[in-house]
């Protein structure tokens, strides 16, 4: 399956968006002008990629409350999404959302979400919609590997199947929920096989593998689109933060940090594989770093300067219209 | 005596309740911490803080679980149903919206469906409320939609000192208890005995005392609330300060007394005001107390929206002193 060379640019063009979005989100953090509660992406950055670049703005996400991958992949404006995570009224969400619930419908990203497995219900919702509506949209939920031991999760999988809908279950299992590991949330040993026992194919990828991610993904999303009913992808990838920022992260084995940001770098995964093929030259993707890099700076910058909500904002937008 | 946190002062009181009644145990997502991974376990203690060292004590009775809030919530109640004594944790009260059948069609209702015949001591604990730009899904209160159902008991406590003997009663109670900690006052300090004691519920504190106004008040807003009473001395104005420490049951007494006496009645409370603990109260006042007041009840409370996240837009949206000694003075206009 080659990819066109403009395919390739835009996927390590969204990579490196993301890796750079969260790295000066983390350092605004402590530098204090953040607020509230954010968890990072960095390390995951394939996986959003890898499914996003397969959709349209007519297709939906769902994402978690580790959203700024997937929301960045699926289109949404990084400027508008510092400003929300500042707090401006010029924000994303005009400050009202923050980290845990950017946003923009009109895009397809229903949304990062707050409560864990919050997501799957909804996106079932967007896919049903789908198949009432005739059109070949697909609708795609994001879920970690802690998160698909909520009962909304087995809820949503069992009625995709039972609905026959073009909902695509992601699951990225960066070992972790919070403190705890896979190995004792899940219990069974394999989770592919217990999420394909709901009626549905699951397509396995590295989740430190742009290619590898793109391809399961790919497949997925086609046999969702024949109208074949729901697929799955399972990723496997470790985060390079804390749970959250702040987190002290006792739970790693030692050196396990140094081992993910050395062997399983998605972007250094993918510079390799370019350098190997030939298809995009390293001075290219040091262009494309470079202009990501003025993306965030002025994303940052803006954000700094935005304008600031003021106290009557606070019951605005509760209902449409409430007379 | 010595002066702790209400963080610790709760895990006191669990160890305690612990140390004395086996059938005591924890439960809940990382109450004990890094099970399953290299790290070492019982390590975390809930992300509050709050079960710190128990699984180092009692292995077998700290028990970490899937994010699963409805089965967290439905083991604690089938446990209690046969003659444990669950503490539950849920990480934050907004995730009620996952568990709440577990809470209010089957914890809540064994003993009065079931004739009489059951009891279910269950504590499920929460933490609660908004100050940390946390936004809609991590910051409400919820403990005043909780009060609405019968058969479920409700606590929220303002200070160090109440929550371990608030904890200490709500483990020994045979009811099930919803037990909703402040997060903004987890580092809030106050002399706390080392030994163990229980504070009864439905019996309201007085934190202060005063001639012309009752305020009463729930939770992270009893100190705001103090803080406007205190400046408000100044200018000759004295306050009951009441801390009903449960809405369920509530100390209905104490306040009318109080209300009676001074004729003027502020409720504050950190929730959104539509069928809220503010509301309820008032209502209360105006039922039994009318002949008493003076003027009008006034409510002191969010506004009927969700909790925004921008810090300047929570400050504007939670109650402050600010508006406290404003209602205080317009009961007094
Ligand atoms: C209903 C609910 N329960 C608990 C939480 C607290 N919480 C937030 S993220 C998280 C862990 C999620 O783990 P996972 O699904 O693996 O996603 P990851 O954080 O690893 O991306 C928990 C327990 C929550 N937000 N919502
Ligand atoms: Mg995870």
């Amino acid at each position: 399956m080659a990819i066109p060379k403009e395919k390739l640019l835009q996927a390590y063009r969204m990579m490196k968006t993301i890796r750079e979005f969260e790295e000066r989100v983390n350092a605004e953090i402590m530098n204090g002008q953040i607020a509230g509660f954010t968890h990072l992406y960095t390390g995951q950055e394939a996986n959003a990629v890898g499914v996003c670049e397969h959709l349209t703005d007519a297709d939906t996400i769902i994402s978690t409350h580790r959203g700024h991958g997937h929301c960045i992949a699926k289109g949404a404006d990084v400027i508008g999404m510092m400003k929300e995570l500042f707090g401006s009224s010029a924000g994303l969400c005009k400050g009202k959302g923050g980290s845990m619930h950017v946003a923009d419908v009109d895009k397809g990203i229903l949304g990062a979400n707050g409560i864990v497995a919050g997501g799957p219900p909804i996106s079932v919702g967007s896919a049903l919609a789908a198949k009432i509506r005739g059109d070949n949209h697909v609708a795609v939920s994001f879920s970690g590997d802690g998160s698909v031991n909520q009962g909304t999760c087995f809820e949503a999988m069992n009625m995709a199947v039972v609905l026959n809908v073009p909902a695509i279950f992601v699951i990225e299992n960066n070992y972790y929920s919070e403190h705890t590991s896979i190995n004792y949330a899940v219990g069974c040993d394999d989770l592919k096989a217990r999420t394909e026992a709901f009626g549905f194919p699951v397509f396995v990828a590295d989740g430190s593998d742009f290619f590898a991610v793109y391809e399961a993904a790919g497949k997925a999303i086609e046999h969702a689109r024949a109208g074949n009913g729901p697929a799955g992808v399972f990723a496997e990838q470790g985060r390079y933060h804390g749970h959250f920022v702040g987190d002290p992260q006792s739970y790693r084995g030692e050196g396990e940090l140094d081992e993910l940001r050395e062997k399983y770098d998605p972007l250094k995964n993918f510079r390799a594989k370019m350098a190997e093929t030939g298809e995009v030259s390293g001075e290219e993707l040091d262009a494309v770093d470079a202009e990501v890099l003025a993306l965030i700076d002025q994303a940052v910058e803006e954000a700094k300067a935005a304008p600031r909500p003021t106290a009557e904002e606070v019951t605005q937008d509760v209902y449409i219209n409430y007379a | 005596m010595p002066e702790k946190t209400m963080r610790d002062a709760i895990n006191e009181a669990l160890h305690q309740a612990m140390t004395e009644d086996d059938s005591v145990f924890v439960i809940g997502e990382d109450v004990a911490g890094c099970q399953g991974a290299e790290g070492e376990t019982g390590s975390v203690g809930g992300v509050f803080g709050v079960t710190g060292g128990i699984y180092n004590k009692w292995p077998d009775r700290c028990i970490d679980t899937p994010i699963s809030e409805s089965a967290i919530v439905g083991a604690a109640a089938g446990a209690a149903l046969v003659g444990m004594r669950p503490v539950a944790e849920i990480m934050f009260a907004d995730f009620i919206g996952v568990c709440m059948d577990q809470i209010i069609n089957q914890m809540g209702k064994f003993r009065y469906m079931f004739g009489g015949k059951s009891k279910c001591p269950a504590v499920i604990r929460f933490a609660s409320g908004g100050g940390f730009s946390a936004a809609g899904q991590h910051s409400q209160a919820m403990y005043q939609v909780m009060t609405s159902f019968p058969g479920l008991k409700v606590v929220i406590p303002s200070n160090a000192y109440d929550a371990k003997g608030l904890m200490l009663t709500a483990i020994q109670d045979d009811d099930p208890v919803l037990f909703f900690e402040p997060k903004v006052l987890y580092q809030e300090t106050a002399e706390v005995p080392d030994e163990m004691y229980t504070i009864p519920f439905g019996e309201a504190n007085f934190v202060r005392e005063g001639d012309d106004v009752t305020v009463v008040a729930f939770g992270q807003m009893v100190p705001k609330a103090a803080a406007a009473i205190d400046a408000l001395a100044d200018e000759g104005i004295s306050c009951d300060l009441i801390d009903p420490r449960t809405s369920s049951p509530l100390d209905t007494g104490a306040i009318l007394e109080s209300v009676e006496a001074t004729g003027r009645l502020v409720v504050v409370d950190e929730a959104p005001p539509r069928c809220g603990l503010t509301a309820d109260i008032a209502g209360l006042a105006a039922d039994k107390a009318f002949k008493s007041l003076k003027g009008p009840i006034k409510q002191v409370c969010a506004p009927h929206s969700p909790t925004p996240f921008a810090p300047e837009l929570e400050a504007a949206y939670i109650p402050d002193a600010g508006k406290i000694t404003a209602a205080i003075k317009e009961t007094l206009a």
